[in-house]
């Protein structure tokens, strides 16, 4: 008999296959024949006023067939999710050296290349404004005209009376800390195709993590109706955030306006992804935390800058993810916790995994390490004695009451091989090597916040052969979403692998559910999902009873392929089931939103959106590191990540999620360092922006918590693809401090920092 | 300027047309619709693009297609149709090797080579066999078990 797919077990991804054979399409693997080639080009320098723009010469050249300024751009010409500043072609200034100024249409790549560099312009350049520092001081010039200081945001979270507990506390620690700018580093680059439908609408295949909003964003820059805008998602070679917000889209959709009903294809290449794609924003912390000679937190003050580049983006929101969470999973009555979001003429930083968090996270950490040094207690204890528990308020002052598996990961830890014979294996480090270990507590939210609805839209329906489709409407980057989908309609259906289908979004036939972000996929699609197909189940059992001429529902049973009346053995096929039925009621759609925070504390100032979270994933982690005392170079030996996730859907993806977000971390902790040189990109392929490879990444242990469900969420789960990347950066620095007694404060935490040279 | 290339392509004899300047990578993905070979970086770097040419793991997007001639050449789309090969992609498969799958093919690509190879694979060897392949989703734990199981009883 076939068997009905169930939850709970690592059940092979259903897009395994057909992303291992090679037979899955991406949206580079779109070639329309035939189609145009669109290309931007890009300003080259950080901040300077556009005098001229002439393009008569490129535009002469055999097989360039449009060539398009700002002026060609209709409607507002301005793009951004929340903010919106960021221009899709400039007209006036660039402010940054990513700024595109034309973009042209090809027929192939070798005249496009050709027609980028005869485009001849004149930016007459001003001075610009390259780091915080140079952003924050005295008079400095503005990027935006409107927007004094250069401040794009400021905000405050103050609980308790942080000032008179300093006061009384026995030891007060402070750091100043920084972190540098991360690439996403997907493999598929920003691309898409698009053109114009012979009705007028705009159709695009293009790789997003939010195609519903990719609607209102085109739309709104390019002067569109939404409803005439039509996007498709396939699944996509990565995103990490980086492509949660328009990258090419309006570039793509001007270029389909433009170019008589064609087809038009961007993608952009490595350097051009380093230099116009979005990156993690660069973050400076101050901190001064307070406890009693016995260990209790008392007292948190931290301030942290965050670097958002030329435009918003989602700069806001990131640092007040951030800040929410800058004081860690622990309970301190008392905080004061200011941030600032400035402007710089950097590339623009946006979403990336860990949205702020793994800033703040490196800061508070480091910490808590000092603290645990100054009170001569093991850094474990400490996090342990501090813990948050349900019910408890955290560091922003809201009461927690959604599942908060903190201790218990930090208890696995203490009762670990790899904690509990620590000191020994340090005694036995070979020669001209120290051996040290580091512990970590990490949480992150999961969902959009307060202000924010996180609602989705779920669609099941039953196709004529007697299967089930899933209309997915929220982007599966890689994370297994979808799988998790597939998952949850055979289970709740009681289907088998073949008769279950997952169809990637696609805005005419799925429902808006938001965007592919936050660890909110699984939990408010899933939760959505769970009653469509509840109601499609009692509903197929209901029209089974009518065809099988049975008084009520009783003892009717779905079984894969059919369903079957146990009393009598009598049976219908789903199959035959279908094709009784009319189109409609073959189709159940369901809604749900995230629950909210009912007791909103007064306790965050200049907040927008986003405050406060109710759900966190948490985490505990430990290092086991080496130092090479001659170069300088740490080895990570051992890594372990345990992980308060509630009950755990498919522990495969679980570990995959993990381990995935460890090796990002690692990347982070270690090597990747985003660079520029007075606003000029130097870092712009993978021989100077370096990712970890295989031979940079431990074997990663993870150990999913699951004692503490989550009760809101699908089957007990709660979101985990940020949680992860928290751990490393922090985790290598208090190892590194552990073996060498030097504590490095900026990241990364290269071999050059490690022996003190930088 | 166009030249009639003769090669083998996942088997079967190919006699095409073509630029011999073209890249590998866009003749293998534009002209023949071989899209299961992937660009990441378009300079060498990543190994999204590995295919197997005379048996050897190459880059083609570091190729040009004058360089096949005479040549075979295989992508993963062959995999399916060689025991070597589907036992990678069952490896691959049921380890949760795949995330987004963008590394998925030139990473079983380099495996095959290695599978090939018939040399003892411990954990280690199979990172260095990968370590031109970059991965940005799995953090590579679940692609080394992948290959690790498609070696085990490998004797040649």
């Amino acid at each position: 008999m076939d068997t009905p797919i169930r939850l709970h077990h690592s059940l092979a991804r259903n897009d395994g296959r057909p992303k291992a054979c090679g037979a899955e399409r991406y949206a580079a693997d779109r070639y329309p024949d035939p189609y145009l080639w669109a290309g931007a080009l890009r300003s080259g320098i950080p901040c300077g006023r556009i005098l001229s723009v002439d393009t008569r010469e490129a535009a002469d050249l055999p097989g360039v067939f449009r060539i398009l300024t700002a002026s060609d751009v209709p409607g507002t010409n301005r793009q951004g999710i929340v903010h919106k500043d960021m221009p899709v072609l400039c007209e006036d200034v660039v402010r940054y050296c990513g700024d595109p100024i034309a973009l042209v249409l090809a027929e192939d790549k070798a005249a496009l290349q050709q027609a980028l560099s005869r485009i001849r312009f004149e930016i007459e350049p001003l001075p610009a404004v390259c780091s915080l520092d140079e952003a924050m001081a005295q008079g400095a010039p503005l990027v935006h005209a409107d927007r004094p200081d250069n401040v794009l945001a400021h905000a405050l979270i103050e609980t308790g009376d942080s000032a008179a507990a300093f006061e009384r506390s026995d030891i007060v620690v402070e750091g100043s800390f920084s972190t540098p700018v991360q690439a996403h580093a997907f493999l598929e680059t920003e691309c898409g195709v698009a053109r114009l439908e012979e009705d007028g609408g705009l159709f695009m295949e293009v790789s997003t993590q939010s195609p519903f909003r990719d609607r209102f964003e085109i739309a709104h820059a390019l002067g569109l109706s939404y409803q005439n805008i039509r996007i498709v998602s396939p699944p996509l070679g990565g995103g990490f955030g980086g492509k949660d917000g328009a990258t090419v889209q309006c570039l793509l959709g001007l270029a389909a306006l433009n170019a008589g009903g064609r087809w038009v294809r961007m993608q952009w290449d490595r350097e051009e992804s380093f230099r116009a794609g979005y990156k993690r924003h660069a973050c400076r912390m101050n901190y001064r935390l307070g406890a009693t000679s016995d260990g209790e937190l008392v007292a948190l003050d931290a301030r942290l800058w965050y670097d958002t580049g030329a435009y918003a983006h989602l700069g806001a929101e990131v640092m007040e993810l951030g800040m929410e969470h800058a004081g860690g999973p622990y309970r301190i009555p008392n905080t004061r916790i200011e941030g600032w979001c400035v402007y710089t003429n950097e590339p623009v930083a946006g979403a990336m995994r860990a949205f702020g968090v793994c800033q703040a996270t490196f800061g508070i950490e480091s910490m808590m390490d000092m603290l645990a040094q100054r009170l001569r207690i093991d850094p474990l204890s400490l996090r342990i004695r501090n813990a948050l528990h349900r019910g408890e308020r955290n560091c922003a002052g809201v009461r927690l009451e959604t599942s908060t598996g903190i201790q218990p990961c930090l208890e696995t830890i203490q009762a670990h091989p790899l904690w509990k014979t620590r000191d020994e294996w340090k005694r036995q480090a070979p020669r001209f090597r120290k051996r040290g270990v580091g512990v970590v507590a990490v949480w992150n939210a999961a969902g959009y916040g307060g202000g924010v609805r996180d609602a989705a839209i779920a669609k099941i329906e039953l196709c004529d052969d007697g299967t089930f489709l899933v209309h997915n409407a929220v982007s599966d980057m890689g994370q297994g979403n979808s799988c998790a989908f597939f998952q949850i309609a055979g289970h709740i259906l009681n289907q088998d692998t073949s008769r279950i289908a997952v169809k990637q979004p696609d805005t005419r036939s799925a429902y808006p559910s938001g965007s592919s972000s936050a660890g909110r996929t699984t939990y408010t699609y899933g939760k959505a999902l769970i009653t469509a197909c509840e109601r499609m189940k009692a509903r197929l059992i209901n029209r089974a009873g009518l065809v099988l001429f049975l008084q009520d529902d009783d003892g009717i049973e779905m079984e894969p392929g059919r369903i079957v009346h146990r009393p009598s053995g009598r049976e219908v096929s789903l199959q035959t089931l279908a094709r009784m039925m009319q189109p409609e009621e073959r189709v159940i759609l369901s809604e749900s939103l995230a629950p909210t925070c009912k007791d909103v504390p007064k306790t965050a100032k200049g907040f927008f959106i986003g405050f406060p979270h109710v759900i966190f994933g948490y985490g505990a982690h430990l290092v086991r590191l080496e130092i090479d005392e001659r170069t300088g170079e740490a080895a990570i030996i051992d890594y372990l990540a345990v992980t308060d996730g509630g009950r755990v859907l498919n522990p495969a993806m679980f570990e995959q999620q993990i381990q995935g977000g460890v090796a990002q971390g690692l990347g982070y902790a270690l090597m990747e360092d985003f660079r520029t040189r007075q606003g000029h990109v130097i870092t712009e392929d993978f021989t100077t922006y370096l990712i970890p490879a295989s031979l940079d990444t431990p074997d990663i242990a993870s150990i999913a918590i699951e004692a503490d469900e989550e009760e809101s969420g699908p089957f007990g789960m709660k979101g985990i693809g940020e949680v992860a990347m928290n751990g490393p950066l922090p985790a290598v620095a208090n190892a590194v401090a552990d073996a060498s007694g030097r504590r490095i404060c900026e990241g990364p935490i290269t071999a050059e920092r490690i022996l003190g040279l930088t | 300027m166009t030249h009639r290339l003769h090669f083998t392509l996942n088997g079967q004899a190919i006699s095409h047309p073509c630029d011999p300047d073209c890249r590998v990578i866009d003749l293998l993905r534009e002209q023949m619709g071989l899209t299961g070979t992937k660009e990441g970086c378009g300079t060498g770097e990543c190994g999204a693009c590995t295919i197997l040419v005379d048996g050897t793991p190459k880059l083609a997007c570091l190729m040009v297609a004058a360089q096949l001639d005479g040549k075979s050449v295989e992508t993963v789309e062959s995999l399916e149709k060689s025991e070597e090969g589907r036992k990678i992609l069952q490896a691959f498969v049921e380890h949760g090797a795949v995330q987004c799958g963008f590394c998925t093919p030139g990473m079983e690509m380099a495996s095959l080579a290695m599978l090939r190879s018939g040399r003892p694979l411990d954990r280690m060897a199979i990172r260095s066999g990968l370590s031109g392949n970059l991965c940005r989703c799995t953090g590579y734990v679940k692609i080394v078990d992948a290959v690790a199981q498609a070696c085990k009883g490998t004797d040649r």
